[in-house]
């Protein structure tokens, strides 16, 4: 998600006469370094897969929780560093897949992927956010406001 | 550091509920400014320079002097208790990433509609996405310097907003100005859901 809007707004390489600051000079308006982009491109992260396996789409507030299975991720030699890196964030606290997103910078479609990758290798489960029929009851948004009142 | 380890894992974490919060409104309005005034974690944001390309599109009247626009997430945490977790998300300004907007509203707890008063239309399309949805929601104008100040009433009424609908003046820079934002929405969401008897998400 994030990488195709950045994408729309980069200025580009060949944009004449463009007054952008980061472009000030024409002759340097080439992308360099973190400009240009990740070097490996986010989906060969996820080898191309756009969705995982598991069934459900998770969302950006489901929080993933290490499995005690997980306590030595570097030990399954078929996870990718970012499966690694994920269950790391996670095991100090839970993480949802909004803060895993913004901490490895990458896209949240990528890092559902990854994350459904390690649910099923029963690594990590995900929590279920509130279902839409369900919840939150007033109970709950009675606590949210008191926890609110003493911020 | 073997022993550190094993028994930090054998002491689960808790799984707290979490809940979320949606900030609208228009280009420049302090969406960002009023997530970070509340996050409790430094907020994650994807923030990207205003390039040339959105020079046609994205009208700078009134707010000439921003230079940088939100064009994706934009997110924070407020921890209400070990096992309640808030979280806000600033919804992308621009009309052309309204794409982005079903999810993020999916499941949501309420929506703060922030509005300039030099600029109101530019929320018009925020309050409409929301009233149509039924996801309740309270109009907050960001009471910037040099904009006329006008009482909330006649904001409402310039905004022809259901009389429920809770409008307040705040300031997006101050924690407890938008502290007290955050508790009109959950106040209304609370109000509705008693009234309705019904499920609050949507």
């Amino acid at each position: 998600m994030s990488a195709d809007s950045r994408r729309g707004t980069d200025p580009g390489p060949t944009d004449s006469g463009s007054t952008d600051t980061t472009a000030a000079d024409p002759q340097s308006s080439r992308w360099y370094d973190a400009e240009a982009g990740p070097v490996v491109r986010p989906y060969a992260m996820t080898r191309g897969r756009t969705s995982s396996a598991s069934r459900h789409r998770l969302d950006l507030i489901a929080l993933v929780v290490p499995e005690p299975a997980a306590e030595d991720p570097g030990r399954d030699q078929t996870l990718a560093p970012e499966h690694v890196t994920i269950v790391e964030l996670c095991s100090d606290a839970p993480q949802s897949i909004a803060e895993l997103a913004a901490e490895l910078d990458l896209p949240v479609g990528v890092v559902r992927v990854l994350v459904g990758d390690l649910v099923e290798d029963e690594l990590v489960h995900v929590t279920r956010p509130v279902p839409p029929a369900e919840l939150p009851d007033v109970n709950i948004l009675r606590e949210v406001i008191n926890g609110l009142r003493a911020l | 550091m073997a022993f550190g380890r094993s028994s930090r894992v054998k002491q689960r974490p808790v799984e707290p509920v979490t809940l979320k919060i949606l900030v609208a409104g228009g280009f420049g309005v302090g969406k960002t400014t009023a997530v970070g005034a509340v996050s409790e974690i430094r907020p994650l944001r994807t923030e990207e320079r205003l390039s040339e390309a959105g020079r046609p599109v994205d009208d700078l009247e009134g707010v000439e002097s921003k230079t940088t626009t939100t064009v994706a997430m934009d997110f924070g945490r407020i921890t209400v208790r070990e096992d309640l977790v808030l979280y806000l998300f600033g919804t992308p300004g621009q009309d052309r990433f309204w794409f982005l907007w079903d999810e993020l509203a999916q499941g949501a707890l309420g929506a703060v509609v922030l509005a300039d008063t030099r600029r109101l239309e530019d929320c018009f399309a925020a309050v409409d996405y929301f009233e149509r949805r039924r996801i309740p929601f309270t109009v907050a104008v960001n009471c910037f310097e040099g904009a006329g100040q006008f009482p909330a009433e006649t904001v409402q009424a310039a905004l022809d907003l259901d009389p429920e609908v809770p409008v307040l003046l705040c300031d997006a820079r101050d924690r407890s100005s938008v502290r007290d934002v955050l508790i009109a929405v959950v106040e209304h969401a609370l109000e509705r859901a008693a009234r309705d008897g019904r499920p609050v998400a949507t």
